[in-house]
């Protein structure tokens, strides 16, 4: 039997994943809606060039991504500086580079799964719309945002399941700093790397488990129940 | 609404259709006009560029005196704010709203011209018979009932123009014979102009006022329903099933005990089965071709009340197997009648040849 009561450092590690995968959702949420509306609906040269940029970190290795993240976005990365010095935000070494990381590599798949069913929805459905007066924005409030909503929702909980296991890039990034980097991921690695870690190991791989397993059910039940909600087969 | 201002609707248009071109000028205006035609003339694409779906190549289209798409000048009103309801071919009803909720979308975009009341809501719903669906959801109305909310919800919008696209054409007959009455009332008790855009004589015969003839994307005729439609049955594309004349007359009177009514067409009399219908009232009347038998001799002993002694104006041969006979009258009345060659032969029909055309009186369609 192993002892399933967590160490002060383990709840410190699960509940600073839950706020980075939280935060990496949300933050990403209205960039993926417009990258995924532009991709879905836009006509433009380097569309291409942009669906497969956005779709990179599902391929590369994750420590290439964090490589790549630390270049970018490190004290000393043309991006890091400019926001350092301009609005205060670091990244590096901070939640908030592990936040980044996981927002990141959810990306694609939240992306993805808002254009498949921005692209599902019904466009005489907007012609309608507009012939009974409402302008384009609230066109896309009224009639495609909610039809669309099961794919946003999906795509949503598909990112934070996402953050929660995020691993290659996060710790090539921000390393693995316990309470301030040390996601439950990291955590797990680390716990393994000791002797005598096993049982924290296990302890928190079951959570991980846990975790995915419920958001991915969820998200299946909440896409299906938006679909009957707003009236689709 | 501003029922005294020039509601005349003028549009020209010049774009690509497939194959051909569109190229088209008509001028609408009160009441009902009938783009009419058969399926591919160009009739839908013209309806969608007046509701400002569809930018044409060149084109100039005016509604009350205000320019809503003149590409020589660069203007091009968006849909939304042009004010023009349009009913689509499918409902398109919003899946994820009630239909309440569907009919009251317009109404939050239209508060410039004049946002519908609840006493207009009502008046609408109840004109339309729907007021028992407006809890449902879409997905649970049949389909007349969901053209029937999709009319509804374009007039709640205000309209200043009426375009409608085909909205019988998805259902089937008896569907849509729940909604012609519907259709009626909504041409005589609003004062909304509408465009109908439809491939059906007996929907055009039985609605419009106006009609103008659209063929392989070209205007092929326009003018007052009755006159126009007389044209359009003799016009190539009609299917021979919907070939037939379209006729006005008055009704001279009534023999209730009988069920039957008498109404005089430019001299003749024919008798329809119906009551009810008051004496001197208009009525329009369609005879399908196919519903015409001719006879050398006045037949006796036979249950067809209508026998016209007739002229023959012209034989057309349809395919190998049926013949197109144009009838005409002294007075002006003309009927078209579909034989069989064989028949044809048989009877030695020639033009100039006197001939009775017996029309059976529960064949006739009558408007009005």
């Amino acid at each position: 039997m192993i002892d399933l009561s967590f160490s002060p450092a383990e709840w410190t590690a699960i509940r600073l994943s839950l706020k980075v995968a939280l935060v990496a959702m949300l933050a990403s949420l209205p960039v993926a809606l417009a990258v995924a509306l532009l991709l879905a609906r836009g006509r433009f040269a380097g569309k291409a060039l942009l669906n497969g940029l956005v779709h990179l970190p599902l391929i590369l290795p994750p420590v290439v991504t964090g490589y790549g993240l630390l270049l970018l976005f490190g004290r000393r990365g043309p991006v890091g500086a400019f926001l350092e010095q301009t609005v205060g935000l670091v990244f590096s070494f901070r939640w908030t580079g592990a936040a980044l990381a996981a927002a990141v590599m959810g990306f694609p798949l939240m992306v993805r799964s808002m254009r498949l069913s921005i692209e599902a929805v019904d466009r005489r459905l907007e012609e309608a719309a507009a012939t009974l007066g409402a302008p384009p924005l609230l066109v896309f409030l009224t009639v495609t945002l909610p039809l669309c909503l099961p794919g946003v929702i999906a795509g949503m909980i598909l990112s934070f399941a996402k953050a929660m296991g995020e691993f290659g890039a996060t710790i090539t990034f921000v390393s693995n700093i316990p309470g301030e980097t040390q996601t439950l991921a990291s955590a797990i690695y680390s716990f393994t790397q000791v002797p005598g870690g096993d049982a924290g190991a296990l302890r928190l791989t079951l959570v991980s488990v846990a975790l995915s397993l419920t958001a991915l059910m969820l998200s299946e039940a909440l896409a299906r129940l938006t679909a009957r909600r707003i009236g689709l087969p | 609404m501003n029922q005294d201002k020039d509601r005349s609707l003028e549009v020209r248009l010049k774009t690509p259709l497939g194959a051909t071109r569109l190229d088209i000028g008509f001028t609408a205006g009160a009441g009902v006009t009938a783009l009419f035609g058969p399926s591919g003339a160009g009739k839908t694409s013209v309806l969608r560029a007046i509701a400002g779906l569809l930018r044409p190549e060149e084109g100039l289209i005016r509604f009350c005196g205000q320019t809503l798409l003149d590409t020589g000048a660069g203007i091009a009103v968006s849909p939304h704010r042009r004010g023009f309801g349009v009913v689509f071919q499918e409902a398109r009803l919003f899946p994820h709203l009630s239909v309440r909720r569907n009919l009251r979308y317009g109404a939050v975009f239209s508060q410039a011209r004049g946002r519908p009341d609840s006493a207009e809501f009502a008046r609408i719903v109840d004109l339309l018979g729907i007021a028992p669906l407006l809890e449902r959801a879409p997905r649970h109305l049949s389909g007349g009932e969901r053209q029937r909310v999709a009319i509804g919800r374009a007039l709640l919008a205000a309209p200043r123009l009426l375009l409608m696209d085909e909205p019988l054409a998805a259902l089937d007959e008896n569907r849509r014979s729940e909604i012609l009455p519907y259709l009626e009332r909504l041409r005589d008790e609003t004062r909304v102009p509408i465009l109908y855009v439809s491939h059906s004589v007996a929907e055009v015969a039985r609605l419009a006022d106006q009609v103008v003839l659209i063929d392989r994307g070209r205007v092929a005729g326009a003018g007052p329903a009755a006159e126009t439609l007389g044209r359009a049955s003799l016009m190539a594309g009609a299917s021979s099933r919907e070939r037939g004349v379209v006729l006005e007359g008055r009704v001279a009177g009534a023999q209730p005990e009988t069920g039957v009514t008498t109404v005089e067409i430019a001299g003749a009399r024919l008798r329809l089965a119906e009551e009810g219908l008051a004496p001197g009232a208009a009525v329009r009347l369609r005879i399908a071709a196919r519903d015409v038998m001719l006879s050398l001799r006045p037949v006796e002993g036979i249950s067809a009340l209508n026998s016209l002694p007739m002229r023959i104006a012209g034989l057309t041969p349809l395919d190998g197997r049926t013949m197109e006979v144009r009838l005409e009258q002294a007075g002006g009345l003309h009927l078209l009648a579909h034989v069989t060659t064989v028949s044809a032969q048989a009877l030695g029909l020639a033009v100039g040849l006197a001939v009775h055309a017996l029309v059976k009186s529960v064949a006739l369609d009558h408007f009005r």
